[in-house]
């Protein structure tokens, strides 16, 4: 969770020369905002109000129009989410495979209860995605950047305690 | 200017010639026909997304969208023909489905194009059942606007509006699909000098003006062509009044001038419109107070004293006054050594609409500064001031005289007050007469490019109030000048016959898109 | 992680090849195994010639178009006076398909030479190979590969040498299915929302930035190099049916099928095949029931249209359905395919961008009314509705995002009519999977 108080910029020393890096590929400033936006919530874990009025001050183009591009995608969080943001596919291929009792399984073994929700221990965050490309090995879960698969309800609580004591794969 | 090459297509049976390159809905309006839409607006850039106006075209696979569809040679577009109506009938109902059942307290009632395309092509019942409608709470967006998300049909007008006219991006379409809605940065208001736009610009009763909320049902209004005063822009308005009182502003529709907009300090300037401290009947003096009398009697002694008066003569008029009032104003001092003067409230600098050229909010805020000039009249009145204790004859036109002493009036020989309201300090006047003001009169004004446009009356003037030049046009007749013109129409036929600025100008011609007079203005800002 | 399965005998190695070795990720072994002979060839043609060879081959878009793509690359200007680009579309988001993360996370550098050929052949000096953001394992080895293939100069100013500037970047993508349509993906690109764009333009005449632009798919590009090295006609000979299908396709295999899996095989491989030879048929006990081909988009295949089907894509198209993306959805007969086509739509209503009305509220109403029907509140006439608000969906929009949406729901009730109507009276005849 940020710390309520002043907010920090995050486009100084090292991430300034990142995105200066990136800026060179395109001929618009516009063009480097999905890549800033990754810069934003790599490091912060998400995208406040306050961040895109950062991002939108250093491509030169407005907040609200950042916050219209931010909405649109669903992997960019505009608010903070468990330490472990679990992404289950429950489109058809794997809705076939059993991805709903995956989900069922993870929505209990972290405590979230519904989806969407982040567990009362702030370890978690469980949602249902859309197709995640890899419906060949049902059922694919993304914990955080990991991409897993082959995900069966019985492998669900050694993971979930895997991650809930902060073991990375 | 090169011929521009033209096509031949059939549109609803009709054939006609246009120009290449024109879209199959521009096309269309040429052969009478309007085709239903909503995202499309001839001031902002295509978005071709709200898919109403699906039309076909003989020939083609698919139905065309006749916004973003350019005609080809020999096409031929049908526009009320089944499978395009079906087509438009089931983007209506698709809208509908989450569009609330608003009408009897939504202000677009009345001038609300989704009323207008579902009476006139729309399905008698939704399908759609006792699924729940997408609620969100309306939002205040700053400025004058309100968002009632509920009724929006995401046409995108507002945010096109904002990025590419007014060139503040202030709104976004945020998050997708259904739950899509216009947006706008927590720390942003939608507070730009032309916001207002959007408001006139969204189809349906989403976009609310907060000044005209609740105010008057859209049947209940009269509309009224007029013209903007509050600078010297010159934007081409509609007055819409309800029981001769002037309800709401807003922008008429003129490529040369304003394109389709006006400016918030503009539209919002007419409450001044119905002011109730207004001169009502006119006033002469006897002793040291002034009597109410009638308008022959008024006109009689006022011919009386012009008669009587020689030397030198003084019009202190305001610049938003007609160019037939100023006329004949300056008619009245023709035995006299005139010297007509006007002063403009000039504020730091324009406020431009970037999206469209040579259009802002002047700097100079006052309508017909070009006119008063033409007509030779001088931006010169603290120096007249300075005069009028040689003035034989001291005439004002409707201005308020702030910062002018009592005394330094009571110094002309004789003084004359024209205006609506009576300032305390034009108290010592021989004669003040009532005059309507800009929306209760017919007359002509010219705005900062020498355009001369006419505005037309939309409420009665109070009392006994009548148009400043009608007032001068019947003195005039009495100091005999031959019978009275009659008419503001003929009054500026006898202008443009005696006036060379004006030469050439014909009342009928000017119409509703105005005329540019024959000489280079003097630059006044 | 383990590639799923050892060659089978009816597939035709060629973009698979080297799945499963992870040698081959690198540039040396790339090059060990005649990586990057293609390019230095193809850096000493004219780029006009380059075009020909692969209009000349046959080769059609594997994303799901089908266009040709040596059509396609000629609608490049060939008088260059802007800036050209090339955009690889690694957005692979249709469900049923996961080729293309296979391409790129076993073969990175057949991906980048197929760009860099592709590229040469337009006259764009960047590529701009977008891939979705949810592709973490081939996001990193992309940009390992592409680190190594610019130390050792196969890309940047000067391209292996030939004195001509090949510049390649990833650009990540952040959640967004219709940003695999290739106008939204440049929009993507420029920063904006995934919006679709109308056409015309087209993005060979104005593309992104506004300028021209050729977008192909991930399994298109690695099939180039392959193309160069052994012949336009080498390619066209790989054809099992009709001469205008040629070549490999990877088909992604998912859904209730024992060895799910990509497979490779010569263009006008009968379904049947594909389903019961290569992947073990379905599950021990059950019976094959439905099969989308394509990726969800096309129509679904009954059982009996299934097994008459040919894998190219006029067999496809004889079928009533399409090759798609050759994203190979099974259903056996546990499959509910009432609650399917709900999911399907569901899919599509979460995706649609917002912008054409008829996608924007017709999805999400689609969607309702398929779950009334699942709760045992449905009504006969919500088939016709069902049926008359996929028609009204389809062929009216900006992109087809609209018409995927109308497909499953148009074949299942065609196709599975019975399993709606038990629903309906309230006796459904599968119990619901899922």
């Amino acid at each position: 969770m940020e710390a309520t108080g002043k907010y920090a910029p995050i486009f100084v020393g090292e991430k300034k020369s990142e995105l200066e890096n990136i800026l060179e590929r395109y001929p618009t400033k516009q063009a480097a905002l999905l890549p800033a936006l990754w810069i934003v919530q790599n490091e912060r874990g998400w995208i406040s109000d306050d961040a895109m009025a950062e991002v939108a001050a250093v491509l030169e183009i407005t907040a609200a129009y950042v916050k219209g591009v931010v909405s649109f995608y669903t992997m960019y969080h505009q608010h903070p989410v468990g330490r472990t943001f679990v992404q289950i596919c429950t489109t058809t291929p794997c809705n076939l495979c059993g991805a709903e009792e995956v989900v069922r399984s993870f929505l209990e073994h972290t405590g979230c209860g519904e989806l969407g929700a982040t567990s009362p221990d702030g370890g978690f965050t469980v949602i249902e995605v859309e197709c995640l490309g890899a419906c060949g090995f049902a059922t694919p879960v993304m914990l955080n950047e990991d991409f897993l698969e082959d995900i069966t309800p019985d492998k669900v609580p050694a993971l979930v305690a895997k991650y809930r004591s902060g073991a990375a794969i | 200017m090169a011929e521009q090459e033209l096509v031949t297509v059939t549109i609803e049976g009709v054939e006609i010639q246009v120009p290449k390159g024109i879209t199959i809905l521009e096309a269309a309006k040429r052969a009478g026909v309007l085709i239903p839409h909503y995202c499309y607006h001839p001031g902002l850039p295509i978005a071709g997304v709200c898919r109403m106006c699906l039309v076909q075209v003989e020939g083609a696979p698919k139905l065309a969208i006749g916004c973003a569809t350019q005609v080809a040679d020999g096409q031929v577009v049908n526009v009320f023909v089944d499978e395009a109506e079906k087509a438009r009938q089931s983007v209506l109902e698709f809208l509908l489905i989450n569009h609330p059942l608003d009408c009897p307290i939504c202000d677009q009632a009345g001038e609300c194009e989704l009323q207008d395309y579902v009476f006139q092509e729309g399905r008698a019942r939704s399908r759609y059942g006792e699924y729940p409608k997408r609620f969100s709470p309306v939002e205040d967006f700053g400025g004058d606007v309100l968002y009632v998300p509920n009724r929006c049909i995401l046409c995108t007008r507002c945010v096109r509006f904002m990025d590419h006219v007014a060139e503040e991006s202030v709104l976004n379409v945020s998050e997708r699909g259904d739950r899509a809605f216009i947006g706008i940065h927590p720390d942003a208001e939608l507070d730009h000098p032309w916001a207002g736009n959007v408001v006139d610009l969204c189809p349906v009763g989403s976009l609310l003006s907060k000044d005209t909320l609740h105010k008057a049902r859209a049947w209940e209004l009269d509309k009224t062509p007029g013209i903007c005063t509050s600078c010297s822009q010159g934007c081409n308005i509609n007055l819409d009044t309800r029981n001769d009182v002037v309800v709401r502003l807003r922008p008429r529709s003129n490529d040369a001038v304003n394109r389709f907009f006006m400016c918030d300090h503009g539209r919002h300037s007419y409450r001044w419109f119905n002011r109730g401290d207004r001169i009502e009947a006119p006033l002469v003096k006897r002793g040291s107070t002034l009597v109410a009398t009638d308008w022959d009697y008024a006109i009689a002694e006022l011919a009386t004293l012009i008669k009587g008066v020689r030397g030198k003569g003084i019009a202190l008029v305001s610049p938003n006054t007609s160019n037939e009032t100023l006329y004949l104003a300056k008619r009245l001092f023709a035995n006299l050594d005139w010297h007509g003067v006007f002063r403009v409230e000039r504020v730091d600098g324009d406020v431009p609409l970037n999206g469209v050229p040579n259009l802002a909010l002047r700097r100079e805020r006052a309508a017909n500064v070009v006119g008063a000039t033409s007509l030779g009249y001088q931006e010169a009145f603290e120096k007249a001031v300075e005069t009028i204790s040689d003035a034989a004859l001291l005439l004002i036109v409707d201005d308020l005289l702030e910062g002018i002493e009592a005394t330094i009036l009571s110094q002309a020989e004789n003084l004359i007050y024209l205006g609506t309201v009576l300032p305390d300090v034009a108290r010592g006047a021989a004669v003040v007469l009532p005059t309507s003001n800009v929306a209760e009169e017919d007359g002509t004004l010219v705005n900062r490019d020498a355009r001369v446009q006419r505005y037309l009356q939309a409420k009665a003037p109070p009392g006994m109030a009548r148009p400043g030049w009608w007032i001068l046009d019947e003195v005039l007749a009495e100091l005999g000048d031959g019978t009275p013109l009659g008419s503001a129409g003929a009054v500026f036929e006898a202008m443009a016959a005696s006036e060379s600025g004006f030469s050439g100008l014909s009342y009928e011609k000017l119409g509703l898109r105005g005329e540019v007079l024959n000489q280079t203005p003097v630059a006044t800002t | 992680m383990g590639y799923p399965h050892p060659p089978h005998a009816k597939e035709t190695i060629v973009l698979s090849q080297y799945f499963g070795d992870a040698e081959a990720r690198t540039h040396a072994g790339w090059v060990k195994r005649g990586g990057y002979e293609a390019l230095r060839k193809v850096l000493a043609m004219e780029p006009a010639g380059v075009v020909d060879a692969v209009k000349e081959s046959g080769l059609r878009g594997r994303g799901g178009a089908g266009f040709p793509t040596g059509l396609k690359w000629s609608f490049m200007p060939k008088e260059k006076t802007r800036p050209h680009y090339l955009c690889c579309n690694a957005d692979e988001s249709e469900p049923g398909t996961f080729k293309d993360r296979e391409i790129m996370r076993w073969t990175p550098h057949a991906l980048i030479e197929g760009c860099a050929i592709a590229q040469y052949a337009i006259q764009a000096e960047i590529t701009y190979i977008y891939i979705r953001g949810e592709f973490t394992e081939p996001l990193r080895v992309m940009e390992a590969a592409l680190a190594e293939a610019y130390r050792e100069g196969v890309l940047g100013d000067n391209a292996m040498g030939s004195g001509k500037r090949l510049d390649m970047y990833i650009h990540k993508g952040a959640g967004a299915y219709i940003c695999g349509e290739e106008t939204a993906l440049m929009n993507s690109i420029e920063g904006r929302r995934g919006n679709p764009r109308i056409k015309p333009p087209f993005p060979a005449a104005s593309g992104v930035f506004g300028r021209p632009t050729t977008i192909n798919n991930v399994e298109t590009l690695a099939a180039v190099p392959h193309i160069i090295n052994r012949g336009a006609e080498w390619y066209k000979g790989l054809c099992l049916a009709n001469p205008k299908s040629v070549g490999t396709k990877l088909f992604s295999v998912c859904g209730h099928v024992q060895r799910p899996g990509n497979y490779e095989v010569t263009m006008g491989v009968p379904l049947a095949d594909l389903i019961y030879d290569l992947c073990g048929g379905v599950p021990e006990g059950r019976s094959l029931k439905a099969c989308i081909p394509g990726g969800s988009s096309v129509p679904i295949l009954n059982r009996e249209e299934t097994e008459a089907c040919k894998l190219d894509y006029e067999g496809c198209v004889e079928q009533g359905t399409m090759l798609g993306s050759g994203g190979v959805i099974v259903f056996d007969d546990s499959a509910d395919m009432v609650y399917q086509v709900m999911r399907l739509a569901r899919f599509y209503a979460h995706e649609s961008c917002a912008q054409c009305t008829q996608c924007r509220e017709g999805t999400a109403w689609t969607v309702r009314i398929l779950e009334r029907i699942l709760a045992g509140q449905g009504e006969s006439k919500d088939l016709d509705l069902l049926l008359d608000l996929a028609e009204q969906m389809t062929g009216k929009t900006i992109c087809v995002l609209s018409d995927s949406c109308a497909a499953p729901v148009v074949s299942g009730i065609k196709k599975f009519r019975s399993e709606f109507e038990a629903y309906i009276v309230g006796k459904p005849s599968v119990a619901a999977v899922g």
